[in-house]
């Protein structure tokens, strides 16, 4: 792979991966901060300083921004997660220039101008609201909150009402101002250049930004679990669901790969690390045992990268007059299954065959192939994505059910229910 | 840093190839030797059209029995064959046509065609697989209803189609009509409808162009089936009222709506036009004029944007917005004067070639990947717009005037009549 790899004398690291299969290129900056960096009192602070970068900078006015970028038939966009704030521009590579115009001005130039705070509370409080109209969001904010008693991670990113409505414009600046500098940040491209060149021009534009002082540490650590927390939210959405979550490692850690194919097994292949969507999970043991038995009308599992130890999610829509405890129970079956005997060596190989063509469709745009770039950079490095079929060919079934023994305990899991009065 | 070595065309004439079969199958293919997957995509002439009101959803729960079995492989054996390569397929009903589409690595293409051919041309109906998705259907169904979005979507046709019309109805159906459906009407429905003429079939991805097209007329040549002719659908009155309507949903915090009319379907000489005048007013940048007025300089709202559907019917032209219920009416009030504002004022000649650049500027983005190109193939196929349409796109954009948009946007959007319908909490 045509990879190249570098960081500026002010920090910013750059990510280069040269393609030429289409007239395109993918830019991304990453902000190693997100709700990971928050704490009680500014919760969704980096999610608002994130739509703040798009109300602009003295050379970048707020219209003019994505009109620049739209203009040249391009798209841009961002996202705030647990460990990152990410902005994306994808243009035809003649225009890409641009990108780094538009992200090296407002990596330290957005204006945060107080009116245009003020404005944009009330839509981040609107984005929220509509969040809350769906049931799943309201039972998995309330099962992180009660799997997480220290750690930053049992916040949602978008940020508890109560904070949104205090969140002040100083605060705002004070955050960005702290995260967003070229020590902090990460930049990976993919798409039709000259490795070179690009390089040349990337010094052109960040070179000169000074890098900031040391980004504060997180230093919560989430104490193991030693006891199975259970939630229980009511309201009106007419179905009942169930969230089960297990403690997972950190993504740096290699249990990350044996859970990956344990995941796949009894879920499906589409709720592994590199992927999601694209294959049904149909011959999952889940499904079989939950779907195809018509307890629940669907079962999906999330497995996802993170800085910090995350949660392994299993969600399931609770079939018209069936209980979460029915679909509970089985759940449990299956979990004890996986711990008592190994899995077959079939499964094993129908896992890593799904792996191999998810992880094809996923880096066949440039849009991805950057993403992935960076993505892996924040929460381990950018060999990662580069190994990620290699550590899956290593795993072994004896692998499989050991990390089932070890992190799919009843005292490390949390258990939902969402349970419907309107019926 | 903009190299030579890139491929730079759209598809086309010159690199698509579009044969027809002797049993009235279109097949195109493309190449793409960039990367190791392929996609099979198309369409076949059934849809909800074709169902009877008093049997609303049975087109969809048709497609979603046929993907259960058939009469060569189990549900068991179908998933296990295509799930253990981490290949995926699937068949939906629309209102007009049946899309179909398959993609895994390019070594499972025969498979691929296979499983497709088997659903489509060979579907079991077996009755256990039946109940299941008749309970999944009604938990669907369930869940729409309390949805915010679904509700003001599925409101809004009601609105604005007259009930002899397909776009009246829900496409899933209703609760009555999903358990009045019995196995004689699914498979009724699939003798009668499913059939290879008209039926379109699109390859792109790592193989031979001429291989592709053999491979499909090896499969579905041996397909011989007509189905009835369509009827056509009857005409959409203009609106000549406010139709309004609140769908209260209880402990909902946030409020959806959408205000819009039945639009130009996509053969009407005035979409491409209509199209970039919904452009300008709630798709470009951070959804245009729109999102500028509504989201950014009032902040009532996350979401506000318009879209223009196009089919071969009046699909609508609408507006959508996600806004506190507080702010509801406050909201309309501003679409409304939007709506006004650019029937009223030309769009300025700037404004308007912002929206050409990115719609022409766009298209390399959208023809990124294999599943890019096969949906435009199908769209460009379906709408019968010829192979040299993309590269004919930006003379057609470019050659239109802020006049001719102002003159199409004030035949198709009306501020005085419209249909509205909002979904929240109850008042």
């Amino acid at each position: 792979m045509n990879l190249l790899k570098t960081k500026l004398d002010n920090g910013l690291t750059v990510l280069l991966r040269e393609s030429h299969t289409a007239p395109v290129t993918g830019f991304w900056v990453w902000y190693r901060v997100g709700s990971r960096n928050e704490h009680p009192g500014i919760t969704g602070i980096s999610h608002w300083v994130e739509h703040m970068l798009f109300k602009g900078t003295s050379r970048w006015p707020r219209e003019k921004l994505d009109q620049a970028v739209a203009r040249e038939g391009g798209i841009l966009n961002a996202m705030t997660w647990y460990d990152f704030t990410a902005y994306y521009e994808t243009l035809p590579s003649r225009k890409v220039s641009l990108s780094l115009d538009i992200e090296s001005d407002r990596m330290v130039n957005a204006l945060f101008d107080p009116e245009e705070t003020e404005s944009e509370r009330t839509v981040i409080i609107s984005e929220r609201q509509g969040h809350e109209n769906d049931p799943l969001f309201l039972l998995d904010e309330a099962v992180s909150a009660a799997a997480y008693h220290v750690h930053p991670y049992g916040h949602d990113t978008i940020g508890d009402l109560c904070d949104l409505r205090t969140i002040t414009r100083d605060e705002l600046y004070a955050h960005y101002r702290t995260y967003y500098a070229p020590n902090n940040a990460i930049i990976a491209l993919a798409g039709d250049f000259n490795s070179g060149e690009m390089e040349r021009v990337i010094e052109r534009y960040f070179g000169a930004l000074v890098s900031g002082p040391e980004i504060p540490k997180v230093e919560a650590q989430e104490p193991p679990q030693e006891e199975e927390r259970r939630v229980v939210v009511e309201g009106d959405a007419g179905t009942d669901y169930l969230n089960i979550v297990y403690h997972t490692p950190a993504a740096k850690h290699p249990d990350i790969f044996p859970l990956t194919v344990l995941s796949t097994i009894l879920a499906g292949g589409s709720g592994s690390l590199v992927g999601r969507g694209g294959i049904s999970n149909r011959t999952s043991r889940l499904y079989r045992a939950l779907v195809e038995t018509e307890l629940a009308a669907d079962i999906d599992a999330s497995l996802v990268p993170n800085v910090d130890p995350g949660l392994y999610r299993l969600t399931a829509t609770v079939a018209p007059d069936r209980t979460p405890a029915e679909i509970e129970a089985v759940i449990s079956q299956e979990i004890e299954r996986l711990q008592q005997e190994a899995i077959s060596e079939a499964e094993l190989t129908k896992a890593r065959q799904q792996a191999r063509a998810l992880f094809a469709y996923s880096s066949e745009s440039i849009t991805n192939q950057a993403f992935w770039l960076g993505f892996s950079e924040i929460f381990a490095d950018h060999t990662w994505f580069l190994r990620y079929l290699d550590n899956l060919e290593t795993v072994t079934t004896e692998d499989v059910l050991r990390v089932a023994q070890t992190y799919l305990t009843p005292q490390n899991r949390t258990t939902g229910w969402y349970l419907s009065n309107a019926k | 840093m903009y190299t030579s070595k890139t491929r730079h065309a759209f598809p086309g004439p010159e690199d698509t190839l579009r044969q027809t079969l002797p049993n009235g199958i279109t097949v195109l293919a493309r190449e793409n030797f960039d990367s190791p997957s392929v996609v099979v995509e198309g369409y076949i002439e059934a849809g909800n059209e074709d169902e009877p009101h008093d049997k609303a959803g049975l087109a969809n729960f048709a497609t979603d029995v046929m993907e259960r079995g058939t009469q060569h492989r189990s549900f068991e054996q179908l998933y296990e064959e295509v799930e253990s390569v981490g290949a995926s397929f699937g068949v939906g009903a629309g209102t007009h046509i049946t899309s179909f589409g398959a993609k895994g690595l390019v070594e499972q293409l025969p498979l691929l065609l296979d499983v497709l051919n088997d659903v489509l041309r060979y579907p079991a109906f077996p009755v256990d697989q039946m109940e299941h998705a008749r309970r999944e259907i009604l938990t669907d169904l369930r869940e729409e209803a309390h949805d915010t979005r679904d509700m003001a979507a599925i409101t809004f046709h009601e609105l604005a189609y007259p009930e002899s019309h397909p776009y009246h109805y829900n496409a899933s159906g209703y609760p009555e009509t999903i358990a009045a459906i019995t196995r004689d009407d699914l498979t009724a429905f699939h003798r009668r409808y499913f059939s290879p003429q008209g039926m379109t079939l699109v390859v792109v991805g790592a193989v031979k162009a001429e291989k592709a097209v053999e491979a499909i007329a090896e499969v579905f040549g041996s397909w011989e089936a007509t189905r009835p002719e369509r009827v056509p659908l009857p005409t959409v009155p203009t609106l000549t009222e406010i139709a309004k309507k609140y769908v209260a949903i209880p402990e909902k915090t946030q409020s959806d709506l959408i205000l819009g009319w039945p639009g130009p379907e996509r053969r009407d000489p005035d979409f491409l036009t209509c199209n970039l005048a919904n452009t300008v007013l709630g798709i470009f940048g951070m959804m245009g004029r729109l999102g500028e007025r509504v989201r950014s300089q009032n902040g009532l709202a996350y979401y506000a944007y318009s879209r223009i559907e196009g089919g071969k019917g009046p699909g609508p032209w609408n507006v959508a917005a996600g806004v506190n219920p507080t702010n509801v009416d406050h909201a309309i009030e501003l679409i409304l004067e939007e709506i006004r504002r650019i029937r009223e004022e030309r769009i300025p000649a700037g404004e308007l070639t912002d929206s050409k650049t990115y719609l022409t500027g766009s298209l390399p983005l959208r023809l990124e990947t294999n599943e890019g190109v096969a949906q435009m193939l199908t769209y460009i196929e379906r709408n019968a717009l010829g192979l040299d349409y993309l590269q004919r796109y930006p003379t057609l954009i470019n050659e239109i005037t802020p006049l001719k948009a102002q003159e199409a946007v004030r035949r198709w959007l009306d501020p005085d009549h419209y249909a509205l319908a909002i979904a929240g909490p109850p008042l």
